[in-house]
Order: structure tokens, then C-alpha cells, then sequence
């Protein structure tokens, strides 16, 4: 299969059935293993990283799983390429900037892409559409375990699996989800959550992970630590963390419809409007304003079926994706008029917002 | 008077003072300002200490208390990890495992590993150990004319040898490392 191929293909987050919880939108899994006997990619000659290279993509090739995937060098893709992969949350951005012996392999449906040589010699993930954490397990440690039979892990019986950052020794497993928290911004207790979460032993971070802004009020939350827990206990106690941010975040909802419903509606009758209207939009003014209107159909205010058009449109109204559907170079100005003529078209026919589900009493 | 705190990361005066509990343990970092400003402190949302523990954990004393050789196997120094927060090879763990083992106990919820094994690998892995010293055995058992000996190591190596008929090839040894 080829890239090209790949990104016309429907995704598992472009081309999601409405996910099961309004608050998750994804859950991820992902393992850091090495290959016994060879230095991490960041101190390896070229030629140590080549042999690990070959050795992943053959042993990724024989899998049952990643038979017939994309497996190809990075320096096989174009820089548009690259950028897509990072905003469909398929590769990251050191690897799409990776100089030698770089390569990745992902699956049709895009659920599993597998790393070669970025900080470690695999990162396998898994990536699902919703709250998965079991499934996503489930799914990663069969390639896994399948994986080990073809290739010589680096593991010690006291550290676990050897990774080049002693933060993910151990386990080698960071499971995440990304958590749509619009409430618990509007009313200001993103902060008090972050603490808390903190505090157990879990990391929030922004949309494309560390540094990144929380625009659209999505948040990657996390396991901090691998070493000393079982995968099991890991995901139990993220589990158990991600259930109360939900209902956190039910609750802060509830709280502000009952405090100022106006207020609410305003917001989200705007974003409508301009979503219907514009002629000019930036990413982060798409993802802020596609965020309110998932906010609106989870309080049933829209219909749930403009739920799959709206996720889609988070992926899809980023930067790479834009220019990809235009077919000369694009500058931001014409990025932000396509962008705006795609989304009005695909929001032209949802019919106005329905309040009066909220009003009567 | 006191000496002032010093930045853990690059030892000038120390300005920004943070403490962190994770897993209940209390976790001290002290910052200059621009280092602060680096590593997003100041900004609430976006930081990890657990990242900037990797590399304050390494005062020089914690340095020297590992070995300050370089690792066998890739030819990596404790110099180098305080420049990268990374290791050079699985082996640097073994090579430094003194300047490891500190580290973890603020890093992790535990020090030993309790989660997944790969059966596979760590089976394969003792069957070629134990073909080896099973022909070291036969060598020696012929040498010392012990033939009843040699007979049974003999046909137990045969039996590991076909056990271990599957080996995955060693990755050829790429010399000293880069850089």
C-alpha cells in the first residue's frame, strides 16, 4: 500500500461512527521497545540505524497485523505527507523531521502505526476512536507479543524494557486520551484539574502533546510514570482518573446551563453561525468554533449525526489537510478561504440550533 | 549566610523554587529564571517535572557516584546523558547503574519492573546461552579424556541446539558510537 493510498483512505479518525462518549475523543496506546544489542537511534551510526531499519520492517511486514500496510523510509515522503501523518496523530513531529534510518508502518484503517528509529527503536501505537482503553490494549499487546517473537527485545528482569529515556523504563507504555473539556474551561477550572491530575501521577498536555496549546479545548491526558506498575494497574488507575474528568466536566455542563443558560447558548448560536457563514477562518479559530458546536450536540441542541461530520472536520480543517485538497501551493490567506468554503459547505444544510429543549420548565 | 540555591539544570542562582507531589512523593526543583522560562514552568498547563527530574537528579554528585567511564558497549559517558537526558545503548544501564538507580525512585511509582515479559525473547535468549555452555562443557570434557561425561553433554547439547534451531541474528557490532 502506498501513502497516497493511505490518506485517501477512510480513517479510523476521519471516518468514525458517532463514538460512543461525548467526552473522549480517542484513546492511544503506545510501547518504546529496543532492539538488544544495538545503540538507541540518537547515538547510532548510520549504518547500525539502517540494519535496525531493515530488521522492524521486515519483522512489522510478517505480522498478521501489518501485512498489508504502508511501510516505507520517511525519506520516502513528501513533506506534506509527513504533516498529515502528524495531524492524523499517526506519526510525531521528531520523526517527521528525522534525519536517517527513519520509517514507519500503518496499518489501512489507520488504528496501528509503528515508528522505526525515532527516540527508541519502535514505538508501536494504537489508536482508537472513543474510550478504548481495554481494546487498545488488547490490540497492541498481541503485535507485541507477536513482534517479540521475530525480534530480540532489550529487556532486564529488574528494569523491564530498556528504553533510551530512563522515563520509560519499565513498561515502555503510554496510554492516553484526548478529553473534548469545553466546560471546565469556560468556567475556569482547567487549572484546579491539572493539579489534581498531577497529583496522581498523571500528565495533561495539549493537543499535539508537550508545549502544544489546548485549542478546542482538547487535552491529552496520560500515565506519567511505567516503571514499578503493571500495564494492568497503569491502565486501571487512568481509567479511574479519566472517569471522574468526565464527570467533572458532565457537572461543570450542567452547572453552566443552570448559571447563565443565555450565556451558553450565545456562544454556541454564534459558532453556528459563523461555521454557516465564513469566508475566512484560521485553523485555530475552526477548532475553537467546531469545538463549541460538539459542545451543542452533546447537549442535543443539534442532531447527533453532525457529530461524525464535526470530528472529522477537527482533523480535517488542520493546515496540511487543507492544502492537500487544494492542488497548486497554498498561502495562509488562500489556506484560510478553503477552509472556510469546505467548512460552510459541509455545515450549509444543519438546521438551526434547537433550544428549546433547554428552556421550558 | 547560606550559599544561594543554585539552578539544578545549568548551576547559575536559582530563582524559581518548585515543588510537585506525584504519587504522594514531594519532588524539589530549583530553576533560574531563564531555565524556568525554557522548560514552560511558567506556564501551569504544560510541563512535566517528571522531565526536568531526569536531568536535575543529576547533580554532579550523583555523576560521580556512578562510574565515569564510558559504556562498553556504545562508548557513552555520564557527560554525555547530562547533555541529552538519553542513554546511548540498553547496555548504559548496566554500565551506570548507579547513577540509574537515585534517578528512578523520583521518576517512577516503583524501582523493579512489574508488567509485561517477552517470554519469547528471554527463552531464546537462555537456550544460546545454554548451547554455549554446554559446548564449553563438551570441550573440556573431551580434553580431560572424561568420555562418559562428553557423551551425555553431547547429546544434551544436541537437543539445544534444536531447541534454539530459530535464533534471531545478533545485530553486527557497528564499532564506537558517533558524535
Amino acid at each position: 500500500m502506498t501513502v497516497a493510498a493511505l490518506l485517501a483512505n477512510p480513517s479510523e479518525l476521519t471516518d468514525t461512527a458517532s463514538s460512543k462518549c461525548a467526552v473522549v475523543l480517542m484513546t492511544r496506546i503506545r510501547l518504546a521497545r529496543n532492539l538488544a544489542g544495538a545503540a538507541f537511534p540518537g547515538w547510532c551510526r548510520e549504518a547500525q540505524r539502517d540494519e535496525v531499519l531493515a530488521r522492524c520492517r521486515e519483522a512489522l511486514g510478517a505480522t498478521a497485523a501489518m501485512r498489508r500496510s504502508v511501510n516505507v523510509p520517511v525519506a520516502e515522503l513528501t513533506d506534506l505527507q509527513k504533516q498529515i501523518l502528524v495531524e492524523r496523530h499517526l506519526i510525531s513531529r521528531e520523526l517527521s523531521g528525522s534525519k536517517h534510518g527513519g520509517g514507519l508502518v500503518i496499518n489501512r484503517d489507520q488504528t496501528v502505526s509503528v515508528m522505526i528509529n525515532e527516540e527508541d527503536h519502535l514505538r508501536v501505537q494504537v489508536l482508537r476512536a472513543g474510550f478504548q482503553l481495554k481494546k487498545a490494549w488488547n490490540q497492541i499487546d498481541t503485535l507485541d507479543s507477536e513482534l517479540e517473537e521475530r525480534l530480540d527485545y532489550a529487556f532486564d528482569p529488574g528494569l523491564g524494557y530498556l528504553t533510551a529515556c530512563p522515563t520509560n523504563l519499565g513498561t515502555g507504555m503510554r496510554a492516553s486520551a484526548m478529553m473534548h473539556l469545553p466546560a471546565l474551561v469556560i468556567s475556569g477550572q482547567m487549572e484546579k484539574v491539572v493539579r489534581a491530575v498531577n497529583q496522581l501521577g498523571m500528565v495533561v498536555r495539549g493537543l499535539f502533546g508537550e508545549g502544544s496549546d489546548a485549542s478546542g479545548s482538547i487535552f491529552q491526558i496520560s500515565n506519567q510514570t511505567t516503571l514499578g506498575e503493571s500495564e494492568d494497574a497503569i491502565l486501571k488507575r487512568l481509567g479511574s482518573v479519566l472517569q471522574s474528568i468526565i464527570e467533572h466536566e458532565l457537572n461543570a455542563r450542567e452547572k453552566l446551563i443552570e448559571a447563565d443558560a443565555p450565556k451558553l447558548f450565545d456562544k454556541i448560536g454564534r459558532a453556528y453561525g459563523i461555521l454557516q457563514n465564513c469566508h475566512q477562518l484560521s485553523s485555530s479559530e475552526a477548532m475553537n468554533l467546531l469545538s463549541l458546536l460538539r459542545l451543542g450536540i452533546d447537549l442535543g441542541l443539534f442532531p447527533e449525526p453532525i457529530r461524525a461530520v464535526t470530528d472529522r472536520l477537527l482533523i480535517e480543517a488542520q493546515p496540511g489537510h487543507i492544502q492537500a485538497a487544494a492542488r497548486h501551493d497554498l498561502d495562509s490567506v488562500q489556506r484560510d478561504a478553503l477552509r472556510a468554503d469546505k467548512i460552510r459547505n459541509e455545515f450549509a444544510a444543519v438546521a438551526r440550533p434547537d433550544f428549546t429543549l433547554h428552556t421550558k420548565e | 549566610m547560606a550559599s544561594p540555591l543554585q539552578c539544578d539544570l545549568c548551576g547559575k542562582p536559582a530563582t524559581v523554587h518548585l515543588t510537585q507531589i506525584v504519587n504522594s512523593k514531594m519532588h524539589k526543583v530549583d530553576l533560574c529564571e531563564a531555565c524556568a522560562q525554557a522548560k514552560g514552568v511558567t506556564d501551569p498547563g504544560g510541563f512535566s517535572l517528571a522531565d526536568l527530574l531526569v536531568k536535575a537528579s543529576l547533580a554532579p554528585e550523583a555523576a560521580a557516584a556512578g562510574s565515569s567511564g564510558e559504556c562498553p558497549g556504545c562508548g557513552f559517558s555520564p557527560g554525555d546523558f547530562k547533555k541529552h537526558g538519553r542513554f546511548g545503548c540498553p547496555q548504559c544501564y548496566r554500565t551506570f547503574a548507579g547513577m540509574v538507580a537515585p534517578m528512578l525512585e523520583n521518576m517512577h511509582k516503583g524501582v523493579r519492573h512489574a508488567g509485561k515479559v517477552p517470554v519469547k525473547a528471554l527463552e531464546r535468549r537462555s537456550l544460546i546461552e545454554r548451547v554455549a555452555g554446554l559446548e564449553a562443557g563438551l570441550a573440556d570434557a573431551v580434553k580431560a579424556e572424561r568420555y562418559e561425561e562428553a557423551a551425555r553433554l553431547r547429546d544434551e547439547l544436541a537437543e539445544a541446539r534444536r531447541a534454539a534451531a530459530n535464533p534471531v541474528p545478533a545485530i553486527p557490532p557497528a564499532g564506537a558510537a558517533r558524535r
